[in-house]
């Protein structure tokens, strides 16, 4: 059954919904991106919980112009308008007053949900809106939708994946350097208010998958996942892209193949398994590599300090550090260097006077900040200030 | 309206409603002030998957395992956002999305897998509360208050409440300076010798059991909503912070009880027949209140 969902053998309805879902992941990601690397991710979480007003009123209005109130396009669009009004509320605030753009963005998804559940509850009571199911925007649900609608998702997708591919660049330059950008003649809040859009058009495409609550986490999760892997823009942008596409298609198919599983919590939680991999088996950033350069470095900076002992003829008392001795054949196990020891400690006592006086010299003074007691200085100066600074150091004793 | 009327149906929602705003704009005045205000949000949302797991273990919907199914789950959030924040070097605004959406879809998610049919436990329920049906059967009037046998029917939504909010204004008066300080000037509350990361994470915690409680008698967007909006309101009215929590309380009260009572009634006076729901009704006018502080408010720049 998955597989057939994967593979988009499900019949015509759930494939549009998952193709449409697929672009959503993809514009989501990439716009995502725009988003975290401008710091301004939980924006996205007052525009997509500002929507609910906007839906209960389009169901009102439409009633009352006796056409369907359930009619996605109109319920949409207000949810459009009223997402558009809560980005402006947070502009506002943030503008006008003193408070910071956290608080501003708390206040307008609280009162925004709240002033939502209000219509919601008169909408209850109207005769016509008992089974409105509005509710479903809440959390999102794709089960029962009719091919009007999945089309409308499907086109909506390719309609936001196009646009981030037309304002990909300047958001690249905004996100990065919003100076530079003003210098190039760009206007800094006209990109913004772009980027602001772009997100309401996916927060609005979503709505029916994902559903209002959980929107936000496509915009954030595969950014944060991407963000991981790389450290060059361009890189970070696809990769977002397809982590979106991927969970949303995973996700899409996944709850297509049984009932009792809703599309938005599944296509969330799949981010999230890639974001909860990423963060182990990520090379720079994740948990394993750094485990692995910690202990990299522990073990240099132990086989160091040993040597250093040796060279001094200094008994060595540290259980960790003998034995990594003996390991690399430098120490007998009662703690008395080989004879690759006693060439290597010599090296290392060289290296660490030639170190001291690097440091007490002030034209050394910027290799000297890169001294941390495992570089060596030969790898940070040129031979002819090695040799400068080996003249000074007194009486060669090395050999000893 | 009468006391015979207003005491059994309408005084105890209020009350519950007035203490769990005050519980917390209390913690909510000093996290708006360290730009944390969107923790709030977090908790709120992360509560979802904590009764649903605590229904899961137990079987039961009593209580107790909610409240501490739900601490467990805030908990585990704050752990996941500082890890991810910390481990992954990513912004916590982002690690806060991460956490919150995927603990939310979680908790969705397990809600339909789990039997819950013939149980009182869902979403939307989660979100917005039932204010309105915490009702005090045994009261019959204003002399209901003096009589012991009555009072012992109270709900205990109101009397678990009225605790938490009383352990928030205590904790306030007894952490104040540490708190103030290391809120106005973290590296010099630390130069003091003041355990700053200590107060940090007692706030959030401090914060999370407010929600908690708050959440189990008026639903999550009242409290996301009373976190914010009346500290945000307060901090435009005045510079002094003793003077911002007076107002916060202030704005949480009244939001609370113009909220309850055009919830109510307002729909009578519109001709229509059902009231709407109190805790969407007391967000909205915390709303209200806050458009009117950011136009009017003397320290609104």
């Amino acid at each position: 059954m998955v597989f057939d969902a994967l593979t988009f053998q499900l019949g015509y309805n759930a494939t549009l919904v998952t193709v449409g879902a697929i672009l959503l992941g993809v514009a989501a990601g990439v716009t995502g991106t725009f988003l975290f690397l401008r710091k301004r991710a939980l924006v996205s979480d007052a525009i997509a919980h500002a929507t609910l007003p906007g839906v209960g009123l389009a169901f009102i209005a439409m009633t009352a112009l006796g056409l369907d109130g359930r009619a996605l396009p109109g319920l949409l669009a207000g949810s459009a308008v009223s997402a558009f009004l809560g980005l402006l509320c947070v502009q506002w605030l943030v503008n006008r007053t003193r408070l910071t753009e956290d608080a501003a963005i708390g206040a307008v998804l609280s009162v925004f949900f709240s002033f939502g559940i209000v219509i919601l509850t008169i909408i209850q009571t109207l005769p016509t809106g008992g089974q409105a199911g509005l509710e479903g925007f809440l959390l999102g649900s794709t089960a029962g939708m009719i091919f009007a609608d999945a089309s409308l998702i499907a086109v909506g997708g390719v309609i936001v994946v196009a646009l981030v591919f037309v304002f990909r660049r300047p958001m690249t330059l905004l996100a990065f350097d919003p100076n530079y950008a003003e210098t190039r003649g760009m206007r800094s809040d006209h990109i913004d208010l772009i980027m602001m859009a772009l997100v309401l058009a996916i927060t609005v495409v979503g709505l029916k998958i994902v559903g209002l609550i959980m929107i936000v986490a496509l915009l954030i999760i595969p950014s944060a996942t991407a963000r991981l892997w790389s450290d060059r823009v361009d890189r970070v942008v696809l990769l977002a892209g397809a982590f979106g596409g991927l969970s949303a298609w995973v996700g899409a198919a996944v709850s297509a193949s049984a009932p009792d599983l809703p599309t938005g919590p599944l296509i969330v939680l799949t981010a999230f398994a890639l974001f909860a991999l990423s963060m182990f088996f990520a090379p720079a950033r994740g948990l394993i590599s750094g485990f692995m350069r910690h202990r990299r470095f522990q073990r240099g900076v132990h086989i160091r300090q040993g040597l250093l002992s040796l060279a001094q003829g200094l008994p060595i008392y540290e259980p960790l550090t003998l034995r990594l001795l003996k390991e690399e054949g430098l120490a007998r196990p009662d703690g008395v260097p080989t004879e690759a020891g006693r060439a290597r400690a010599a090296r290392a006592h060289w290296d660490e006077k030639r170190w001291e006086i690097a440091r007490a010299t002030p034209e050394h003074e910027l290799a000297a900040a890169r001294y941390d007691g495992l570089t060596r200085l030969e790898e940070v100066l040129t031979s002819d200030q090695i040799a400068e600074i080996d003249a000074r150091i007194a009486p060669p004793e090395a050999a000893s | 309206m009468t006391g015979a009327e207003f005491v059994p149906f309408s005084l105890v929602p209020m009350l519950v409603g007035v203490l769990a705003a005050i519980a917390c704009a209390l913690p909510g005045n000093f996290l708006v002030l360290r730009r944390q205000a969107l923790i709030g949000d977090a908790i709120s949302h992360v509560v979802l998957p904590g009764i649903v797991v605590a229904f899961v273990v137990t079987g039961t919907i009593a209580t107790w395992p909610m409240l501490i199914g739900s601490a467990v789950a805030a908990l585990v959030a704050v752990a996941l956002i500082e890890g991810i924040s910390r481990f992954g070097r990513i912004e916590p605004g982002a690690a806060m999305g991460v956490t919150f959406t995927a603990m939310f879809a979680g908790g969705v998610l397990l809600l339909e897998q789990s039997d819950t049919s013939g149980v009182h436990l869902d979403v939307e329920h989660a979100l917005f509360g039932n204010l309105e049906s915490l009702i005090w059967l045994d009261a019959t009037g204003w002399a209901s208050l003096i009589d012991p046998a009555a009072l012992s029917g109270l709900p205990e939504e109101l009397i678990r409440i009225s605790v938490v909010a009383l352990v928030m204004a205590l904790l306030l008066l007894l952490f104040w300076r540490p708190l103030a300080l290391s809120t106005f000037d973290e590296n010099f509350a630390s130069t003091v010798g003041l355990p700053v990361r200590a107060i940090a994470l007692g706030l959030v915690i401090a914060a999370a059991i407010a929600a908690v409680t708050a959440f189990d008698a008026v639903g999550s967007i009242i409290v996301i909503a009373m976190f914010i909006c009346p500290p945000a309101a307060a901090r435009l009215m005045t510079n002094r912070l003793g003077m911002q929590v007076v107002w916060s309380v202030a704005f949480a009260t009244v939001s609370a009880v113009v909220g309850f009572v055009l919830a109510g009634y307002g729909p009578l006076w519109f001709g229509l027949e059902n009231a709407v729901s109190a805790a969407g009704m007391i967000g909205t006018v915390s709303g209200v209140i806050l458009v009117l502080a950011a136009t009017f408010g003397p320290t609104r720049k």
